[in-house]
């Protein structure tokens, strides 16, 4: 499957199904998808080093990604990774996992950042090994779909 | 003096994985550590779907070794329906599970352990001062995911993976023009991993282990072999259960694998290039014994070494595929479902994978085991821990605590389908204190 290099914009949902709320950022893309086929959408384990060389393809990335930061459940994060760290709250410190937020503070050092990152951060309820979103989290879909729709033609970067 | 180690990392899963170490009178007398969550889950989950989805279902099981997954079950699968690919289709699989192995281990030694060598928290802190060793070890995972996009056909969770064989398979010109100069280009970084890893420093640590892989007549092991071990085991497959059985920890949710007959035992790339050294290709053993290292090697540290050398094996192999490669006739064999028991056991970056699945004749699934390498492995990585810190236990404590951590990564343990943070534990029985 060959990259399209000159994609302007890039939407990227990371997740696992098969984990509560982490999979919301799966099933946002999916929506994001079937509302606007023409937008260049991928969905991801979150594998860091896989999204470092996914989003060098474009010049815009909004990633949608479930966190785990002692907030409401449900609450959507929206930050501008692209000009500054995320908060160390967000950052899963595994010992064992290279993820998303290890990815783009490396992609920063090493100068691989797309020109634009926006991350939205959907808190999460409930992590535990089984699939289905928590209510709080469910009701935050449509809501993080229209608003990534909105910020797609607003910025006048639709494909 | 501190007596606890707590280092928390922000928790996507409460209350699951962990390290306790508990120190009495000059010894270590407890040792339980708790990092993986066997795939329970998906075994029920798999009941009462068809045999044919199992490589879409278990690929999901592992986001880091997808591939593992989707071999250890399409072979399970064939070897119910009595079905044996070979040929072409056989080649392709390897040149597939060549890429998984390559992104696996790169991501492993380059971005989770060799900070731990060089004394640094993490990749990030580590590529501040060495940039450019760090680009060169994402470029060579990138080549590593693009065999298997490829060939799988996409990034992550590859959808060309079918029972029998692939839905769709490449052609000779397509293979070479998009694999072939990369894969060379992949080659040489490889030697310059074996090189770089070999020269981090590394302590002076030995156990006398019972390895154990898969082996084959021809070849270093992937997708197919006998299961032996360094003290006597050789069997099929098929007696994989009648050989190791789970102990329940008491301790935990997840269960100990152990041979019957001698305990603990170790999988993974330490145990397949003890056992199996012969088989790699002329360049890497050249390489290894350039670098210093033999055709046994008992340091867990040098894991990462290994590692590299099994990288710089995939990318030889992978070069010998496709150079050889012609088109399969079909995409995949024909498998019709009869009711039975089917056994797979395939070598995924961590060690051995096996899998067995019972169906009936509309090959409906009505029973699923599986046992990954990272639960294999967790007895005798209690057992490193507990050998390890005895003699160190004067050492401090934040220094002892990241030694562990350097001991547990040894093993390259697979959370990725369980817990996501790690919390250590180390308490002085004499003085009482805890922190």
């Amino acid at each position: 499957m060959e990259m399209n290099t000159n994609q302007q914009l890039m939407i990227i949902g990371v997740g696992n199904a098969f984990r509560g709320d982490d999979a919301v950022g799966l099933i946002v893309a999916q929506h994001i998808r079937e509302h606007a086929p023409n937008l260049a959408v991928y969905e991801s384990s979150g594998e860091g080093a896989a999204l470092m060389s996914l989003w060098q393809q474009a010049e815009t990335v909004l990633l949608i990604d479930a966190v785990s930061s002692k907030s409401e459940p449900g609450t959507i994060h929206c930050l501008d990774a692209s000009n500054q760290p995320l908060p160390t709250s967000w950052r899963c410190f595994s010992t064992h996992a290279f993820g998303v937020a290890e990815a783009i503070e490396l992609a920063r050092t090493l100068g691989q950042l797309p020109r634009q990152l926006t991350v939205y951060g959907i808190e999460g309820g409930q992590f535990a090994l089984q699939p289905g979103l928590s209510p709080a989290v469910e009701q935050a879909v449509p809501l993080v779909v229209q608003r990534i729709l909105h910020d797609v033609t607003s910025q006048g970067t639709a494909a | 003096m501190k007596n606890i180690i707590k280092v928390d990392y922000l928790a996507r899963v409460e209350g699951e994985g962990g390290l306790f170490i508990k120190m009495k009178d000059h010894a270590v007398s407890d040792v339980k550590l708790r990092i993986f969550e066997p795939p329970r889950f998906f075994e029920a989950f798999l009941r009462n779907r068809s045999f044919r989805e199992v490589p879409d279902i278990t690929a999901r099981i592992c986001g880091i070794c997808p591939v593992a997954y989707q071999m250890s079950s399409v072979h399970a699968m064939e070897d119910a329906c009595g079905v044996k690919v070979e040929g072409p289709l056989r080649e392709l699989r390897r040149l597939l599970y060549c890429g998984e192995w390559i992104e696996s281990h790169v991501l492993h030694f380059s971005m989770l352990h060799a900070p731990d060598f060089l004394g640094y928290p993490d990749a990030i802190a580590m590529a501040k001062d060495h940039p450019d060793v760090v680009k060169k070890m994402l470029q060579l995972k990138k080549i590593g995911n693009d065999i298997v996009t490829f060939v799988g056909g996409r990034e992550i969770h590859p959808i060309n993976i079918c029972v029998g064989g692939f839905y769709r398979v490449p052609t000779r010109r397509e293979m070479t023009r998009r694999l072939s100069e990369s894969l060379k280009e992949a080659r040489e970084l490889a030697i310059e991993a074996a090189h770089w890893t070999a020269s981090l420093p590394c302590p002076d640590f030995e156990q006398a282990y019972e390895y154990v892989s898969l082996q084959h007549p021809d070849e270093y092991p992937y997708n197919e072999g006998r299961l032996v071990s360094n003290q006597g085991l050789d069997i099929p497959i098929s007696a994989f259960y009648d050989h190791i059985t789970e102990e329940h920890m008491a301790h935990s949710t997840s269960l100990h694998s152990v041979l019957k007959a001698r305990g603990s035992y170790h999988v993974g790339p330490l145990a397949r290039y003890n056992l199996n050294f012969e088989k790699l290709t002329p360049l890497t053993q050249e390489v290894a014994h350039a670098i210093g290292l033999g055709a046994t090697c008992h340091n867990p540290f040098k894991s990462i070494v290994v590692r590299s050398l099994e990288t710089l094996y995939a990318c030889d192999e992978a070069l010998r595929i496709i150079d050889a490669y012609e088109m399969p006739e079909r995409p995949a064999v024909e498998v019709q479902p009869r009711a039975g028991v089917g056994h797979g056991c395939t070598e995924a970056p961590r060690g051995v994978l096996y899998h067995r699945y019972k169906i009936d004749e509309q090959g409906t699934i009505l029973d699923a085991r599986i046992a990954p390498p990272t639960a294999q492995n967790q007895r005798t990585i209690e057992k490193d821990l507990h050998d390890f810190v005895t003699p160190r236990m004067d050492t401090p404590h934040e220094k002892l605590t990241w030694e562990c951590e350097q001991v547990i990564r040894n093993y390259d343990p697979c959370i990725s389908c369980s817990t996501h943070f790690l919390t250590l534990h180390i308490e002085h029985e004499e003085t009482g204190s805890e922190v």
